[in-house]
């Protein structure tokens, strides 16, 4: 009784409500576009594009700009343009791209930090912005505003484009062919993918953004054979991992990003022990 | 009026020529075979004629009311789509997007509709079972029913039988087959399989980076080109 109660107590603070609503929507939106990434084998896009966004953040912050999201949200957004809808044509091919751009972007972000921070610990920035342990309990009521914001319009679109979506990832020449502008969608899916991420920083940081997108996607796919019951499975799986892991890390001060992560393991391994029957 | 015609044709990519002097036509209840080496420009025929890629030159029209995206296609399988959680039905229905326009969602009526493209199909009782767990014939049916339910007019298939096995093989031919002399619709169809092509098509394309002949197929059989190619494969049946 005494951790319910004590869990009660957290429960009323302010701080704690907005990093679990904060919290459900982004394990939500993440994980109802997890699941195409996924299948258009593209689950490193994630891990890619947030370091893009790190990079683009570092950037942001040797201007001295005040909203880093006007540099950090165009910038990760034309890269997932270029890395998922410029598709076949290009000469680098998709996972290469992909490792090149993330690589890159870390590498050029944590120098320029380095030789023009102005703050004295640079590598503990850097640790919470790639692991993101306390961001979400400090979030500003802005944050809290734009991130809800954001994910209603990601569900919508996700909701009235749901069809389509299916058709572009199943197969995206048939769907041209047909005389639905497959690319017109790809386009749609890479945007709301880099706008997501961005948002997802604040919540896992940088480095564990990948496990949000994937993991939920891995698990109901063990189980569910058709499109539709994975997309709600994974919804439901990310979400309910996502409550649990902010609420343990809160009880138990474990950092929130991993806590999240460690908790999608055992569940994707739980998933697939029941698939396997 | 033709339903598609193709005139000195030239394909290629990356400003290299495949084939050239492409000049072939295709009326109503057509049954074209393509055949041709690998390489011979097949694939880069198949996206052109499908309007995913322009000719460097020449023209490719459609007529008699049939629009470029009204050409039902069955493509190969991708490596994506082998281990893809989805329903038959979920895939079959992805056919009737094209004529959604705006709506997000299918009606009752297009429903019914790819039910009975199912049911023509005899995969009517797999409607709910996972399309990765299906047999590779079955999951030729299923992409077939896809494609007819994106049009009625003409079907373009790119090797349907490409590795599957000798019965199911010829339950495949005999299925294109008789959609083109029962339901009345077009096929043209790209096949390595020459002997097949002789016995099922009405038409023969045979390309190589020059288009080597176009025809009836009992005028391709009196050929050398076709004389040749038949015999390698084991001649007539």
């Amino acid at each position: 009784m005494a951790i319910i109660e004590k869990l009660w107590q957290y429960l009323q603070f302010e701080f704690v409500q907005n990093a679990l609503v904060v919290g459900v929507l982004i394990a939500l939106c993440s994980s109802l576009l997890g699941v195409t990434l996924v299948l258009k084998r593209f689950s490193f896009i994630g891990d890619g594009l947030s370091h893009v966004a790190f990079g683009a953040m570092a950037v942001a912050g040797i201007l001295g700009l005040t909203n880093e999201m006007i540099l950090v949200m165009p910038i990760t957004v034309i890269a997932a343009i270029v890395l998922l809808a410029a598709g076949k044509n290009v000469k680098i091919k998709g996972d290469a791209s992909l490792a090149m751009l993330s690589v890159a972007s870390l590498g050029i972000g944590y120098l320029l930090l380095n030789i023009f921070s102005s703050s004295g610990n640079v590598s503990g920035d850097v640790c919470s912005t790639l692991f993101g342990s306390t961001l979400i309990l400090t979030l500003s009521k802005f944050d809290v505003c734009l991130c809800i914001v954001m994910s209603v319009i990601v569900i919508l679109i996700f909701v009235f484009f749901y069809n389509r979506i299916f058709a572009v990832t199943f197969d995206e020449t048939f769907t041209a062919a047909t005389g639905t502008k497959a690319s017109l969608y790809n386009l749609l899916i890479a945007v709301v993918t880099a706008v997501i991420i961005v948002l997802a920083m604040n919540l896992v940081g940088s480095l564990l953004i990948s496990a949000l997108v994937i993991f939920p996607a891995l698990s109901a796919m063990r189980v569910f054979k058709s499109f539709k019951k994975v997309v709600i499975c994974a919804a439901a799986v990310s979400v309910i991992c996502s409550l649990t892991g902010i609420l343990i890390s809160i009880m138990a001060s474990t950092p929130v990003g991993s806590t999240i992560v460690a908790i999608d393991i055992v569940v994707f391994m739980i998933f697939a022990l029941i698939g396997r029957r | 009026m033709a339903q598609l015609i193709c005139s000195d044709v030239t394909l290629g990519y990356e400003g290299k020529t495949v084939t050239e002097n492409l000049n072939f036509e295709v009326n109503a209840g057509d049954y074209l075979c393509i055949v041709g080496e690998n390489g011979a420009g097949k694939s880069t025929l198949i996206k052109a004629l499908l309007g995913l890629k322009n000719p460097m030159s020449g023209t490719i029209t459609t007529g008699e009311r049939l629009k470029s995206t009204e050409i039902g296609y069955l493509p190969q399988q991708t490596l994506i789509q082998k281990d893809f959680p989805a329903s038959v039905k979920e895939i079959v229905l992805s056919g009737l997007l094209n004529k959604c326009g705006l709506r997000p969602f299918y009606t009752k009526e297009q429903k019914e509709f790819a039910k009975k493209q199912m049911e023509r199909l005899n995969i009517a009782h797999l409607s709910s079972k996972c399309y990765r767990e299906l047999s590779g014939g079955q999951q030729q049916r299923v992409l077939l029913a896809r494609a007819l339910c994106a049009t009625g007019k003409m079907l373009l298939l790119d090797e349907p039988v490409a590795g599957l096995d000798p019965k199911v093989t010829k339950e495949m031919y005999e299925l294109i087959s008789s959609l083109n002399k029962e339901d009345g619709i077009t096929v043209i169809m790209v096949s390595h399989d020459i002997t097949a092509a002789v016995k099922y098509a009405s038409h023969i394309l045979h390309i190589s980076h020059t288009p080597l002949f176009f025809g009836k197929k009992e005028d391709y059989i009196k050929t050398d080109i076709g004389k040749s190619f038949t015999e390698a494969m084991g001649g007539e049946e």
